[in-house]
């Protein structure tokens, strides 16, 4: 468990660059941002298309560095951390959920769910134990021997979350969770998040296009040309 | 405490650990589940592996038919013919020379007799020996003591190998007749007729079970010339260690004498008579060395469109909490598993077609798969492995995840 108080940042982005090159071409995505996140806290994140929300969510959950500044989780600089460590630090504290679910097209929704759960030392009962409550909790236990194919998108996003929470993370990372799906299966995946952050304390970081989704959350930031903002950005 | 520190004494190294225990079964479900998505390139791919594996299983078969003498031969035993040809016979009364010579435990002439049973297809090794020579000689042909002293006792006795009483459906009692190419009997015909009183095993499995021996003094009376003639002499040394030394002697003992001899190990004699067929060895490996490369271009194809096509897949994985190493250990097992499924059952059925008999119809004197080459054999599957998956495994393992799910 981190150590983390509910009053304290949880998260604790410090002022932040991250260029990237493409080519002779360099291109500033983040520049000298600063964030804090509390425990607890349902936060989204909005702009336009390459303003830097997804570079920034990769950079909270361990799966970027930056270029400067430093990224703390639970009072820890994760963006110090080798490999190694790092992947076994995203095993333990992050739960992410994709715009497209990227779910393992050859496993079923209980196997994917599980997947995460093969990096612990559970045994293979207690890891089915736990896929099914996880399951049980997005409400698909009946879908829970079926291919993604076999799922509408918004089972396939619920088993995506039911994948992130499996392992119980302090964290959880939202990339545009209901890009890919229609208003009501977005608003039960929202409904869905709001009941995790609620009633199991789950901080969770929302990247999102949509207003109707940001309104779910306690609170948004927006983000333009690398830097962050209380109020939308014309 | 740091997250670092707590990462390595508590957290990552349970974490480490969990990689490891009971790893193999818990990801071979993954591994498992990733090949069936193509089942059509999966299992062609398995097809080219197993038809690899089935010719490599049949001709290391062949090839240790021809080289199984060279490698059972015994150290401790030397040849000797005519130095002319081995065409030419030597007087039986060398013998008693031979065994003179200081280092010498036991010679015994062998006539050969180049016969034909039934078809002239049915060509094997007969020879006529001195039936209390025959297992000094050889003492690697095992046979019972009943069937020994019937041999003795038997003028127109004879002993055959299990392997090729096998082949004819021979029995001890039977009586075979064999048509000389190369003898008259007195009665002007090419025909002998043996009672077959023994069967002999052989000690190890390559030992050749294919020969047919019969009795020296009833061939010699028999046969309508050539008496007192033999082809050549197997001799037996007190230490093999100076069987090169004692065979210079020998022949320098019959030097400048009507019929001089030249004497060598059992398995140099062996090796140049596999060689007059061709260096089987290098043609087999020539013939593999194309197959598995072609066939590590097949897989390797396989296994890199493998991981381009589920790029995410495995950015996902990382993102999940997956080491490099570990993205790089499911790679290289899938590939394992490929290359592993069409070898077994490719050797399984080289096993089962060799078992059936040698493509000659027994002119090998042995056709099996030496236990050796199984694991020659398990080496190669896990080196095709190795190198059909290590390229595309290295591309999932530095796959960075933010670039990756950005595709």
């Amino acid at each position: 468990m981190m150590q983390t108080t509910v009053d304290e940042a949880l998260v604790k982005v410090s002022g932040v660059d991250k260029i990237f090159k493409r080519g002779s071409e360099v291109i500033h995505v983040l520049g000298g941002l600063d964030l804090e996140i509390p425990t607890g806290e349902f936060l989204a994140l909005m702009g336009p298309s390459g303003s830097g929300k997804s570079t920034l969510l990769n950079l909270v959950g361990g799966l970027d560095r930056p270029s400067e500044g430093s990224v703390e989780v639970g009072g820890h600089r994760i963006d110090r951390l080798p490999g190694r460590k790092l992947a076994a630090w995203r095993a333990r504290h992050v739960g992410l959920v994709f715009q497209f679910y990227n779910l393992m097209p050859v496993l079923t929704a209980q196997k994917n769910v599980e997947l995460p759960l093969l990096l612990t030392s559970l045994s293979r009962a207690e890891r089915k134990k736990r896929a099914a409550l996880a399951l049980d909790i997005v409400g698909l236990t009946h879908r829970a021997g079926h291919y993604p194919r076999q799922l509408s998108g918004g089972e396939q996003q619920r088993t995506g979350i039911a994948r992130a929470i499996v392992t119980d993370p302090t964290l959880l990372l939202c990339d545009e969770p209901t890009g890919d799906l229609d208003r009501k299966a977005g608003d039960e995946v929202l409904e869905l998040l709001q009941a995790l952050n609620r009633e199991q304390g789950k901080t969770i970081i929302m990247v999102t296009h949509d207003q109707h989704a940001a309104e779910r959350a306690s609170r948004t930031l927006y983000l333009n040309k690398g830097q962050l903002s209380t109020e939308p950005v014309d | 405490m740091p997250l670092e520190d707590e990462l390595s004494e508590d957290e990552l190294s349970e974490d480490e650990r969990c990689e490891d225990e009971d790893s193999e079964m818990k990801y071979l479900y993954l591994i498992l589940s990733n090949l069936k998505r193509k089942k059509i390139r999966t299992g062609l791919t398995i097809l080219s592996v197993m038809v690899a594996f089935i010719l490599f299983g049949y001709l290391t078969a062949i090839r240790q038919g021809f080289v199984a003498g060279v490698e059972v031969a015994g150290a401790d035993r030397l040849y000797l013919r005519n130095r002319i040809s081995p065409l030419k016979s030597l007087p039986q009364t060398y013998e008693s020379g031979i065994e003179q010579i200081e280092g010498v435990e036991n010679a015994a002439h062998v006539s050969w007799f180049g016969g034909i049973y039934q078809d002239p297809r049915n060509f094997f090794f007969q020879v006529a020996m001195e039936p209390e020579e025959l297992f000094v000689i050889y003492p690697e042909y095992l046979i019972s003591d009943e069937h020994k002293k019937a041999f003795l006792e038997t003028r127109s006795g004879a002993i055959a190998g299990r392997g090729i009483a096998e082949r004819f459906d021979w029995k001890v009692g039977d009586r075979i007749p064999i048509r000389s190419t190369v003898w008259r009997n007195k009665d002007g015909g090419r025909s002998w007729e043996f009672d077959l009183v023994g069967i002999y095993d052989g000690e190890e499995k390559g030992t050749d079970t294919s020969r047919f021996f019969f009795r020296y003094d009833f061939f010699n009376e028999t046969r309508a010339f050539g008496q007192g003639r033999v082809q050549f002499y197997m001799i037996r040394v007190s230490n093999p260690e100076r069987a090169v030394e004692i065979a210079a002697a020998i022949d320098l003992a019959f030097a400048n004498s009507p019929a001089e001899t030249r004497t060598e190990p059992e398995g140099v004699m062996l090796q140049g008579v596999a060689n007059q067929v061709g260096n089987i060895g290098f043609i087999i490996l020539s013939i593999m060395t194309a197959v598995f490369f072609t066939l590590m271009l097949v897989t390797g194809n396989t296994m890199a469109y493998t991981v381009r096509e589920r790029t995410a897949e495995w950015a996902v994985l990382k993102a999940l909490g997956f080491t490099d190493r570990g993205v790089l250990g499911l790679v290289l097992g899938e590939s394992l598993v490929l290359t592993a499924a069409g070898g077994i059952i490719g050797m399984v059925l080289a096993w089962t077609l060799v078992s059936l008999g040698d493509p000659t119809r027994g002119s090998l004197p042995v056709f099996f798969i030496p236990i050796r080459d199984l694991l020659v054999a398990s080496l190669l599957i896990v080196a095709m492995a190795l190198i059909a998956g290590i390229i595309p495994a290295r591309q999932a393992q530095k796959l960075q995840i933010a670039d990756a799910l950005r595709r």
